[in-house]
C-alpha cells in the first residue's frame, strides 16, 4: 500500500494527498468551506448483562486489560498527555504489545513527549505502523526521516476530538491514565499522588472508542468524584502501583519570562490589547504557558487592577497566575483544558468557578458552536509566519518536524489572535516570504507583535484604525521582514525532497498542509 | 612562532556567538569546518564570508574549526580576525561598512539618563539592549571582560560599533585602565564612537593623556566629530580631585561616581542608604556642576528591585545628578521616569515660563510671578525643564497653548 496518492493543490495552494495510508481524505477548501454531511460516528452498543452489577471492572494488570480488550495487529490504540512528561503508561501498552507480537498498532495519542522517545524502537520494529497526533523531539526527528512505516498525521486538540466524533479515526482501545478512579472507571484529574487537574483530552476517547481501560495508582471506593470521565464508557480498571511521575507532571515554563526582550514584547502586547480596546471590564482572554504569554496575562492583571476592571474569563493552560487572579476577584472564571501547576490542580480542586472543559466544549469545529471564537484575545506562539500572516507551528526554519498542533488552531477563531514573537531567534529571522508549513490561514491572524514592531494584518481596518495614533511601533509586515533581513541576513531555504512524511489537518479534518522528507546533504 | 589561536565563546547557555579554533599550516590548503545552528539557513553565506577573510590576509593554507550558535557577521569576522592577528603579525583591519545608522553625533549636554553597560565580549546580550531605548549603550572592555578574552574583545567592539544598531542610544565604549585602555582607544576612535568612559580616574592627567591620544587618533584618521569623555571616579583620591578632573579638557561632557570600588577603597561596606558615600556624591555633583557638564551616579545592582531601584533615582536626583548606569534593560525606563521632571517641577516650571511670555509680550523688562520677581536664570532653568519634560513624553509639546 502507498503511503499516500492522489495529490492534489489545496485551497492554500499547498499539494496534499486525498489518499492516505489507503484511505479517503479532503483537500482543505478554506475557512469555513467545508461542511460534512452525515451522521456522528457511532460505538457499540453495549449492555449491563455483560458488566458486573457490583461495577468492579479491576483486572489483575494491564497486560489482561488489553488482551481482554482484544488488543490485536492493526488496531488503533489511544492516550492522553495530562501527565505531559510525567506519563508512565503509553510506553507500557506498546511494551505490552511488543511482547505479545502485536505489529501495525496505530498510535493516537492527544500529544508525545520526550518520556515516549522510546517508542521509535517500536516504530523501527514494526510494533507501531504510525502515529497519528503529535509528535516531538525525537519521535518528530523518526518522523521527518521519513522512517515511518506509514504516513504520519497531525490535528489539532480539537481536529482530534473532531476526528473521533466523525468517525475519521476509529479508537479501538483507548487507555486513560488518571490520578483518582473508582473500580467501576469513573475518574478525575484532581485527587491522587499524580494529580494533574483535569482529563478533558481523553473525553472523546471515552465516548467513542470500542474498549475503555482506565488506569490509576489511586483508587478510591464508589464514587470518585468529580466524575470527569463518566465509568459508564469504562469497560476495564487497572490499579497499577504508579500512573505518572508528578515531578515532570508539571510542565517546565510556568513563570514569568526574565528576559528583558521578552518582556518588551510582553508589555508592548498587553499596550496593544489595552489601545485596542480589547481589554476591558468583562473581556476573556487566553494566554498560554510560555514565559512572553504569561508576562502577558501579568501586564493585563495590572491594567484590570488600575481600571478597577474584572475580566469575564480566562481560557488556560491555567497555573499560579491565572489562579491568584482568579483568588484576588480580577476574574470570574478560569476555563482550563489543561493545568500547568499543583496551584491550578488545587484551585481546580477547590474553586467551583475553576472549571475543566475538554476539547469537545473548547475546541471541536463540527460542533454547534464552541467556546474558542468566543475569547476576545488569544496569545500564540509560532516558528514562523509570512507576510500573508500564515504561521507554522510544527516545523523549524530547518525543515524538521518538532511540534504539534496542540489546540493553536482551534484558537485561532477567537475575535482576535496575536502571536508576540522575537523578530529573529539566534540568527533566523521569524518572518518569511512563505512558511515552511502551513499550519494557520493568515486570514485567522490578526497581530504579530516583535521587539522591533507590531504588524496588524491589513484585514483588521478596525484594529489599524485605532492603533493609528499609538506611540507603539506600529509597521507592516514587509517592512518588519526587511528589518529582521538587515540583521540577520536573508536566510536560504532548506532543500525538500518530493517524499511526504506527515499530513497537517485542519481543524475540520480536511489536509491543509504536508511535511516533506528534508533532503539530505551530501558530504 | 604561533601557529594556533582561540577567540569567541561557546557553552550551554551561549547564543549569537561563535567559537574559532585557528591554525595556520605550510600546506593543505583551507581545512574548513563548520557547526552551525544555523547552517541550512546561512552555511553558504559564512562560508564566503571566511574565505573573503582568508583571502584579505592571503592565509592559503589553515584549518578551521568554527562552532556557530547563530553568530551575525560582525560577530563571525570579529572572532576570525582576533585569531588571525594573533597568530599573524599584522596591523590589518577587516572591516565591513559603517552602517549609516552608527554616523550620527552627540552634544555635549546630551540627555545622558541612563548608560546602559554591555560586556564587550558578549554578542547576545548586544543585540537587542538598542530596543530598551537607554539613552547610551555602553560596550565595556574593562571589567565585564576577563583579562584573556581583552584582546578579541577589541575587534568585537570595534565591530560592534560600525555594525550593530544602537537605535538611536549614544554609543559609548568604557575603555581599560592606564596603557590597556590607551591601547584600546585605537580600536574604538576610527569607528564613530560618540563617548569614552574612563575607569579610576583619580588624577586630570589621566584624562589629559586619554585625549592626547584621540587626538593623535583624530588626526590620523581625519576625523572632525566629536568624542566625548566621561572620567569615572571610583576612590578616594579621585574625590578629591573631582575639581580638576572635571575640567581635564573640554571634552569631559559628565563625570561618573562608582561606589563599588570607592566603598572598597574606602574599606566600608556598600549600603542601601549610602551615608557611606554622602560625601563622595556630594562632591562629584558640585564638581560637576562647577565646572559646568553633567554628574552621573553609579549603578544600582539589584537587578531584581525595581522599587529599590526607583527610590535611588529618586535620592540621586534630589542631591544632583542627573543619570545613573544601568546593569539590565528592564532598570532604564524606571531610570528615566523617575529622573525626568515630575508633575510639580512641571506645573512650577510652566508657571514661570508663561509670565515670562507674558512680561515679554507686555514689553516688561521684570518677569514676576504674582508678588514674586522672577530671576532670569530661574527663567533658563524652567525653559529646560520644560523642554526635558517634553522630551520625556510627561509634557505635551503643544502645552502653550493646550492650557490647564
Amino acid at each position: 500500500m502507498k503511503k499516500y496518492d492522489k495529490l492534489v493543490t489545496n485551497a492554500v495552494g499547498r499539494i496534499v494527498p486525498e489518499i492516505i495510508n489507503g484511505e479517503a481524505h479532503v483537500a482543505f477548501q478554506g475557512v469555513g468551506k467545508y461542511k460534512p454531511t452525515g451522521r456522528k460516528h457511532a460505538p457499540l452498543i453495549p449492555t449491563c448483562a455483560d458488566f458486573p452489577d457490583d461495577g468492579n471492572k479491576l483486572q489483575p494488570n494491564l497486560k489482561e486489560a488489553l488482551i481482554k480488550a482484544g488488543l490485536k495487529d492493526g488496531m488503533t490504540i489511544s492516550t492522553h498527555h495530562h501527565f505531559r512528561n510525567g506519563d508512565l503508561i503509553a510506553v507500557q501498552i506498546f511494551d505490552i504489545a511488543h511482547e505479545l507480537g502485536v505489529k501495525n498498532l496505530r498510535w493516537f495519542p492527544s500529544a508525545s513527549f520526550p518520556s515516549q522517545a522510546r517508542l521509535t524502537e517500536y516504530l523501527a520494529d514494526g510494533t507501531i505502523s504510525h502515529i497519528e497526533g503529535s509528535m516531538n523531539g525525537p519521535l518528530g526527528k523518526f518522523c521527518s526521516d521519513g522512517k515511518m512505516e506509514k504516513l504520519a498525521i497531525l490535528r489539532s486538540h480539537g481536529g482530534r476530538y473532531q476526528a473521533i466524533q466523525d468517525g475519521d479515526v476509529k479508537i479501538d482501545i483507548a487507555v486513560i491514565a488518571a490520578p483518582s478512579a473508582d473500580a467501576f472507571g469513573n475518574a478525575n484529574g484532581t485527587n491522587g499522588p499524580a494529580a494533574c487537574g483535569l482529563l478533558g483530552f481523553a473525553l472523546g476517547d471515552s465516548q467513542y472508542a470500542d474498549k475503555v481501560i482506565v488506569v490509576t495508582d489511586n483508587l478510591v471506593p464508589f464514587p470518585c468524584v468529580p466524575w470527569q470521565i463518566h465509568g459508564n464508557h469504562v469497560d476495564y480498571t487497572v490499579l497499577v502501583d504508579k500512573v505518572g511521575d508528578p515531578s515532570k507532571i508539571v510542565s517546565g515554563t510556568t513563570n514569568i519570562t526574565k528576559s528583558p526582550d521578552r518582556l518588551l514584547i510582553a508589555e508592548m502586547t498587553a499596550q496593544f490589547c489595552e489601545e485596542a480596546g480589547i481589554v476591558q471590564d468583562g473581556f476573556s482572554y487566553q494566554a498560554g504557558a510560555g514565559g512572553t504569554a504569561l508576562s502577558i496575562g501579568v501586564y493585563f492583571e495590572e491594567i484590570l487592577r488600575t481600571r478597577g476592571w474584572k475580566a469575564r474569563f480566562i481560557r488556560a493552560g491555567s497555573n499560579q497566575y491565572p489562579v491568584s487572579m482568579l483568588e484576588n476577584g480580577l476574574v470570574d472564571y478560569i476555563l482550563d483544558g489543561q493545568t500547568f501547576d499543583l496551584e491550578g490542580v488545587r484551585s481546580m480542586r477547590e474553586n467551583a468557578n475553576h472549571l475543566d472543559t475538554s476539547p469537545f466544549t473548547s475546541y471541536n469545529y463540527h460542533s454547534k458552536g464552541n467556546f474558542a471564537s468566543m475569547v476576545d484575545v488569544v496569545i500564540l506562539g509560532a516558528t514562523e509566519v509570512d507576510v500573508n500572516f500564515n504561521a507554522n507551528v510544527v516545523t523549524h526554519s530547518d525543515g524538521q518536524l518538532l511540534h504539534g498542533i496542540g489546540g493553536w488552531q482551534n484558537c485561532l477563531f477567537s475575535k482576535c489572535t496575536i502571536l508576540p514573537i522575537p523578530l529573529f531567534r539566534d540568527r533566523i529571522p521569524v518572518i518569511v516570504d512563505e512558511v515552511i508549513t502551513l499550519c494557520g490561514p493568515g486570514e485567522l491572524i490578526d497581530v504579530i507583535a516583535t521587539e522591533r514592531g507590531i504588524a496588524i494584518n491589513p484585514r483588521r481596518t478596525d484594529l489599524i484604525e485605532k492603533l493609528k495614533d499609538s506611540d507603539l511601533p506600529i509597521k507592516t509586515i514587509e517592512e518588519l521582514k526587511a528589518e529582521a533581513e538587515a540583521i540577520c541576513g536573508k536566510p536560504e531555504k532548506p532543500e525538500f525532497t518530493d517524499e511526504i512524511v506527515a499530513a497537517i489537518k485542519w481543524v475540520d479534518g480536511t489536509i491543509i498542509d504536508v511535511v516533506r522528507k528534508v533532503k539530505e546533504e551530501l558530504e | 612562532m604561533i601557529t594556533q589561536a582561540v577567540a569567541g565563546n561557546k557553552g550551554k547557555k551561549v547564543r549569537s556567538d561563535c567559537h574559532i579554533e585557528m591554525e595556520i599550516c605550510n600546506s593543505g590548503g583551507r581545512q574548513i569546518e563548520i557547526q552551525s545552528k544555523v547552517d541550512v539557513m546561512f552555511g553558504k553565506a559564512n562560508r564566503e564570508l571566511i574565505n573573503d577573510i582568508l583571502d584579505f590576509y592571503n592565509i592559503e593554507n589553515v584549518k578551521i574549526q568554527m562552532f556557530d550558535t547563530g553568530a551575525l557577521p560582525f560577530v563571525i569576522a570579529a572572532r576570525m580576525e582576533a585569531c588571525i592577528r594573533k597568530i599573524e603579525n599584522t596591523d590589518k583591519a577587516f572591516l565591513l561598512n559603517i552602517e549609516d545608522f552608527n554616523t550620527t553625533d552627540t552634544l555635549k549636554e546630551q540627555q545622558r539618563f541612563s548608560r546602559l553597560y554591555l560586556p564587550g565580549n558578549s554578542p547576545s546580550m548586544m543585540l537587542n539592549a538598542g530596543i530598551h531605548k537607554p539613552n547610551g549603550l555602553i560596550l565595556d572592555l574593562e571589567d565585564a571582560v576577563a583579562p584573556l578574552k581583552k584582546h578579541e574583545a577589541r575587534f568585537l567592539v570595534r565591530n560592534a560599533l560600525r555594525s550593530l544598531n544602537f537605535y538611536g542610544a549614544e554609543r559609548m565604549v568604557r575603555i581599560n585602565q592606564g596603557e590597556r585602555g590607551l591601547e584600546d582607544l585605537k580600536y574604538v576612535v576610527p569607528h564613530h564612537v560618540n563617548l569614552i568612559l574612563i575607569p579610576k580616574v583619580e588624577e586630570a592627567q589621566q584624562l589629559i593623556d586619554v585625549q592626547n591620544k584621540i587626538d593623535e587618533i583624530k588626526e590620523e584618521y581625519n576625523i572632525t566629530h566629536p568624542i566625548w569623555l566621561m572620567p569615572i571616579i571610583e576612590s578616594a583620591k579621585g574625590v578629591l580631585n573631582a575639581y580638576a578632573i572635571a575640567q581635564a579638557t573640554p571634552t569631559v561632557s559628565s563625570m561618573a561616581i562608582g561606589l563599588e570600588d570607592y566603598t572598597a577603597d574606602l574599606g566600608v561596606r556598600r549600603t542601601q542608604e549610602a551615608h557611606e558615600s554622602n560625601f563622595a556624591r556630594n562632591m562629584v555633583v558640585t564638581a560637576s556642576v562647577a565646572a559646568g557638564i553633567q554628574a552621573i551616579d553609579s549603578v544600582y545592582s539589584d537587578v531584581s528591585d525595581m522599587k529599590g531601584l526607583a527610590e535611588n533615582v529618586k535620592t540621586s536626583k534630589s542631591i544632583g545628578f542627573t543619570g545613573m548606569g544601568c546593569i539590565h534593560p528592564r532598570q532604564v525606563r524606571v531610570i528615566h521616569d523617575n529622573y525626568a521632571p515630575d508633575m510639580v517641577e512641571i506645573e512650577k516650571a510652566k508657571k514661570i515660563y508663561r509670565a515670562f511670555i507674558e512680561a515679554k509680550e507686555k514689553g516688561l523688562g521684570v518677569v514676576s510671578l504674582g508678588t514674586k520677581m522672577i530671576d532670569a536664570p530661574v527663567v533658563k532653568r524652567a525653559e529646560k525643564l520644560i523642554k526635558l519634560a517634553i522630551d520625556t513624553g510627561k509634557l505635551d509639546k503643544d502645552w502653550i497653548n493646550i492650557g490647564d
